[in-house]
């Protein structure tokens, strides 16, 4: 037994396959941390679950869950579903549809016929606020009650791992709010890894505490979620987490406590990033909300208190295509000083009614060079 | 009434759910979730009997099962009898011929099972035997009694390939149906009669209880 040498808590996946669906995955997991996978649909988060819980075994790969291996294909071994000691949501809950709420949570647990086992059932449930509806079948539950009922079978395994697959893509947006809420709050006695399926960024950023980006099988980028959507290390990844603005820009200088670069025929301050070759030509990524209005002078400079750090890139541009989006608007300006390159921006609606830009106007602006971030150029996408 | 024929007929009947009911569960599942190569050639061979007219099917068991087959020599070996003509060969006959009825309700039903419910109940760390009593014969038990059913009464009624393959000998192949049949060619109409009345009375009960029992599950069902 090699047991020792890598008994090490937590899940680690290793998965590698060219077909039906190509992989390429590395993720860990420590014991109650939440690690999102996200991604487009088809880009086999759903997949890296199911191998997970060995409801899919792919040509190449190894897991481990707390030194325990589950799958090592080069040894031929592949604990089955039944034996791993996983607790899974799917994505429409897959409830017992005859059986009611109480024994679909008593078909989980270890020693179902323990004569206590109807008592910790019933107190799994009331955990997930379902007390009172513990004999309803899945079929008298509204979506979120039946949630609740998959979330508390997949606890009552005592599982080592606990899966979700989707779990908030099938209900309604408030029901969905209110099971954030409950899961935040259920996760702080969760001791065990969380692997959360979402194509929701924000899911992932309410939620997690890391998050693994996936395209096409492939693990591109591994971080905290904010830090993945304002730092991405390659094209693909900002396109992924949905930056709009990405910038063609030339490395000019590293000064003491900024990075300056050339947009066109502008010079951009940005946030020093002293590992960028100078000379280098990239992509900056400007998140929209680090496009801003060039206010009036009294609120620019009340402003500039919040912004300590403010690297201010002044900037004009014509308004191209200006989209109302209920409470924000947004809006495409073209700035001719960067060959006309295009810019993207989101405002609050009671600011766009004020100052009311008609498409074709031109408009001031600042980029914030604390939010412009470089990707790597040995990443580019 | 021919009380001999009508034990036959219920004799035979129970024999072939016996042996029908555990096999459909096997292959109805085999052929609801899995893929292989040639499924559709076993799923049309399965369907056959559905098609082909009653005497072709006896027909051909009554080459496969008589003397000069390997079957009925081995039968022969075994039992020092032949296999044609005795109760033995119609059950043979009778399994096959109620393969469609037998199967195809069964299949539908574990089609019916949605994928996710069965990996929820892997992922929940039930054992096979208990994934099958639990979740999968719980959800498929309505296809399952329609198989029964269908299977029960279809055995009493049929008449062509027992004809051909058993004949009809009194107490080993003569059923209801058969002795119906000799009571007409012998001019005894109100014997025929009862007898027709007794098929036709099992016959209704069986598929009213399996319908009564389906309409329950569907009226539980939406009314819950």
């Amino acid at each position: 037994m090699h047991a020792m040498t890598e008994h090490e808590a937590g899940l680690r996946v290793s998965l590698h396959q060219a077909a039906p669906i190509p992989l390429a995955v590395e993720l860990t997991c420590g014991p109650g941390e939440v690690l999102a996978l996200v991604g487009p649909s088809g880009s086999g988060k759903s997949t890296v679950l199911r191998c997970i819980a060995g409801l899919h075994t792919p040509a190449e790969g190894r897991i481990t869950c707390n030194g325990e291996t589950w799958l090592d294909t080069r040894a031929r071994h592949a604990k089955p579903t039944a034996a791993r000691r996983i607790g899974m949501v799917f994505q429409n809950y897959a409830l017992f549809p005859h059986l009611s709420a109480l024994d679909n949570v008593r078909e989980a647990l270890p020693d179902r016929c323990a004569s206590d086992a109807r008592e910790r059932a019933t107190r799994l449930l009331a955990k997930v606020n379902l007390q009172g509806l513990e004999h309803r079948r899945s079929h008298q539950l509204s979506g979120g009650q039946q949630q609740r009922v998959a979330v508390a079978r997949a606890l009552a395994r005592e599982p080592r791992v606990l899966l979700l697959d989707e779990p908030f893509s099938a209900v309604d947006r408030a029901t969905r709010e209110k099971l954030y809420g409950e899961l935040a709050e259920l996760r702080r006695e969760l001791a065990m890894p969380v692997i959360l399926v979402t194509h929701d960024l924000e899911e992932a950023v309410m939620l997690a505490d890391r998050m693994t980006l996936l395209s096409q099988g492939s693990s591109l980028q591994t971080g905290p979620p904010l830090t993945l959507m304002r730092e991405p290390d390659s094209l693909d990844v900002a396109r992924l987490v949905g930056l709009r603005n990405l910038l063609e820009v030339q490395v000019e200088a590293h000064e003491a406590d900024y990075t300056r670069l050339r947009w066109g025929a502008l010079a951009l301050r940005v946030k020093r990033q002293a590992d960028a070759p100078t000379g280098a030509v990239t992509t900056a990524c400007l998140p929209a909300e680090g496009v801003l209005l060039l206010a009036a002078r009294a609120e620019r400079e009340a402003d500039e208190t919040h912004l300590p750090d403010g690297f201010d890139n002044p900037v004009s541009g014509i308004v191209r295509r200006y989209l109302s989006l209920g409470d924000r608007v947004r809006m495409t300006l073209e700035v001719p000083d960067a060959a006309g390159a295009l810019l993207s921006m989101t405002l609050p609606r009671h600011l766009a009614d004020r100052l009311s830009p008609t498409e074709g106007s031109a408009i001031a602006l600042r980029l914030r060079g604390a939010v412009i971030h470089l990707i790597p150029t040995t990443r580019k996408g | 009434m021919d009380w001999n024929a009508l034990k036959l007929s219920l004799l035979l009947a129970a024999a072939t759910l016996g042996v029908l009911l555990p096999l459909g569960v096997w292959l109805g599942r085999l052929l609801a979730w899995r893929r292989f190569p040639g499924k559709v050639l076993v799923e049309a061979a399965l369907a056959l009997p559905l098609v082909l007219p009653p005497t072709v099917l006896g027909f051909y068991l009554l080459v496969a099962m008589g003397g000069d087959s390997q079957l009925g020599q081995w039968y022969q070996a075994l039992a020092g009898r032949q296999l044609v003509f005795s109760f033995d060969g119609l059950l043979i006959a009778s399994l096959i011929f109620n393969l469609p009825f037998a199967i195809q309700p069964m299949q539908r039903a574990f089609e019916a099972i949605p994928i996710e419910v069965r990996e929820a109940a892997r992922c929940c760390g039930m054992s096979a035997w208990r994934r099958l009593w639990r979740i999968e014969l719980a959800l498929a038990w309505p296809g399952i009694l329609s198989a029964a059913v269908l299977t029960f009464a279809h055995t009493l009624g049929e008449f062509g390939v027992v004809l051909m393959v058993g004949g009809s000998i009194p107490g080993e192949t003569r059923t209801l149906a058969i002795s119906i049949y000799d009571r007409v060619q012998a001019f005894d109409t109100a014997g025929a009669a009862t007898m027709s009345a007794a098929l036709l009375a099992i016959s209704l009960a069986a598929i009213a209880i399996s319908y009564l029992a389906l309409n329950r599950v569907l009226r539980h069902a939406r009314h819950d």
